[in-house]
């Protein structure tokens, strides 16, 4: 069965990649781009570059109307209504750090930060490190055997004590949406503050932060076929009244003195310093470009590859998949064979997967792996680029073995 | 400066490989040759940092020359670790500053190996080699 991508042709670099010999299965680490992205960013910086929110020059006035376009885009692609507000970081962990900062003055020494036994080092370590300045305990929710954030044990451990629940969507290492609704409904019952970490999930399917009610949801743009050097939070009115500047410098300031400032509120107050411009301008032509999209295709042809791929790895001797992954990516090891020499092999062969502990040390202690190789899915790719990675699996393994 | 031996052999095997299975194939047999690396060697201490494998590196200069033993649970590190010893026990102190180890890799025709260093581990066993020697 061929699963053919109507939308390969629209990403220049997969032809690249091709006339490389390379077969690009690295999708949840960053994205090749849509053409639409490049046309935007030649634009702009053909037509006149500009510094934004600053001058009084019409390039400033162009600049800045482009800029705030975009993030009426972001507004819109997460269905932030008029209940909050997007800010531009440099990515989801500068999103994450400055919440991890900015948050900080509520916290008091014995209150509890939650977060899950799955999440990435940008979801872990700013919490962790939170917790050692201001001597609060951080709890970490165990998963089930599929995976999934373990609800049974949550009840437990979300509680009184908690003053902000942080937790990935959808994991980078096991592919499988977290039951945030139960999550957050139970976060929000002991008043706690919410933290979606969507990077992984804000690529797969369009998500409804309203819907969500979660209070504050970032993403990097370089994972949903963006420039890279950009992350977006959306942040909940009332939470971001919470949230106190964390970087300092131009044009985050309302008044000035040489002893004392104030500050803007969200979402300039939170964008120090010139923003990635081009990258903003260029997230706002790419979400142009996947709204043009059929959703539904878009959703059916990453499942029907997801299928394809677990379907392949499954008719294979002693490969044992981390969790139960349902989209998106799979993550693997193979019995008896290290999975640096599979990488190693795997590379020899032109195939960009990636190797190793994925950025979420702790997770794969706990499955007593050192590493695995995680094969991620774009909505470019096709069962050829699967085939090849089999064909190339399969010769790696004969010669392990 | 002559090159050992088993430098003088790599290179001839190596220089005529075609394939990446022959290759990977070579590089296995060199890893399996390596001499077993003592328990008491596979310390926290001799472990060399940066690699998705486990690689240990010890080092001692004997009568003024070089001589490294290593071992990595990966096979095809070790084959790679077995071409850097291959190219470097023996060596006086004075050699050891001297040799150009990613040329050598170069001329192993695996330089590749090298800039995917951060998968495999063999930049961060060159630098402790460096560490170690100087």
């Amino acid at each position: 069965m061929m699963i053919p991508s109507p939308w390969r042709a629209d990403f220049p670099a997969l032809a690249a990649l091709q006339r490389q010999d390379q077969t690009y299965l690295d999708n949840a680490a960053t994205t090749q781009k849509p053409q639409a992205l490049l046309d935007a960013l030649a634009h702009y910086y053909a037509n006149g570059a500009a510094n934004v929110h600053r001058a009084q020059h019409l390039p400033g006035a162009h600049a800045t109307q482009a800029f705030e376009d975009s993030r009426s885009k972001v507004a819109q692609w997460l269905n932030a209504g008029d209940c909050g507000q997007i800010i531009f970081t440099h990515g989801a962990t500068s999103a994450l750090n400055l919440l991890a900062y900015g948050l900080e003055h509520v916290f008091n020494p014995g209150d509890e930060i939650v977060i899950s036994a799955l999440e990435h080092h940008a979801n872990l370590l700013p919490w962790q490190q939170l917790a050692h300045r201001r001597d609060l305990k951080l709890v970490i929710l165990p998963l089930d055997a599929d995976g999934l954030i373990d609800l049974e044990a949550a009840t437990h451990l979300i509680g009184p004590r908690t003053r902000l629940l942080a937790v990935s969507q959808l994991s980078n290492v096991l592919g499988a949406w977290q039951p945030l609704p139960a999550l957050l409904a139970m976060a929000k019952a002991h008043n706690a503050l919410t933290v979606v970490d969507g990077a992984q999930g804000v690529v797969h399917g369009r998500h409804d932060v309203q819907a969500l009610g979660c209070d504050f949801y970032v993403f990097s743009s370089h994972k949903l076929y963006g420039p890279d050097g950009l992350g977006a939070m959306f942040g909940r009115h009332e939470a971001l009244e919470q949230l106190r500047p964390w970087q300092f410098g131009g044009e985050m300031v309302l008044d000035a003195n040489y002893h004392d400032a104030r500050f803007r509120p969200a979402p300039l107050g939170f964008e120090a310093g010139t923003p990635p411009i081009s990258s903003v301008i260029g997230l706002g032509a790419t979400l142009d470009y996947l709204a043009g999209l059929d959703q539904n295709a878009v959703s059916a042809h990453e499942a029907a590859l997801h299928d394809y791929l677990l379907k392949g790895l499954e008719a294979r001797n002693g490969i044992r998949l981390l969790g139960k992954p349902q989209l998106a990516l799979a993550s693997f090891v193979v019995e008896g064979v290290h999975n640096s020499d599979l990488a190693h092999l795997l590379t020899e062969q032109g195939i960009a997967v990636r190797a190793g502990h994925h950025c979420a040390m702790p997770l794969l202690k706990s499955f007593e792996l050192a590493g695995a190789i995680r094969v991620s899915l774009a909505l470019y790719n096709d069962s050829e680029d699967l085939e090849r990675f089999f064909e190339a699996l399969d010769q790696a393994l004969e010669l392990l073995r | 400066m002559t090159l050992p031996a088993d430098a003088v052999m790599a290179l001839d095997t190596f220089q005529k490989t075609a394939s990446w299975e022959q290759r990977a194939r070579l590089l296995m047999q060199w890893g399996d040759r390596l001499p077993a690396l003592r328990d008491v060697d596979k310390v926290e201490a001799n472990r060399v940092h940066g690699c998705e494998s486990q690689v240990w590196l010890v080092g001692a200069l004997q009568d003024g020359h070089w001589q490294f033993s290593a071992s990595s649970d990966a096979r095809l590190i070790r084959g790679l670790v077995a071409l850097l010893l291959a190219r470097v026990n023996g060596l006086s102190a004075a050699e050891l500053q001297q040799v150009d180890l990613p040329d050598w890799f170069n001329q192993l025709g695996l330089s590749r190996q090298l800039s995917s260093s951060r998968s495999n581990g063999l930049n961060a066993v060159l630098q402790r080699m460096r560490e170690l020697a100087h």
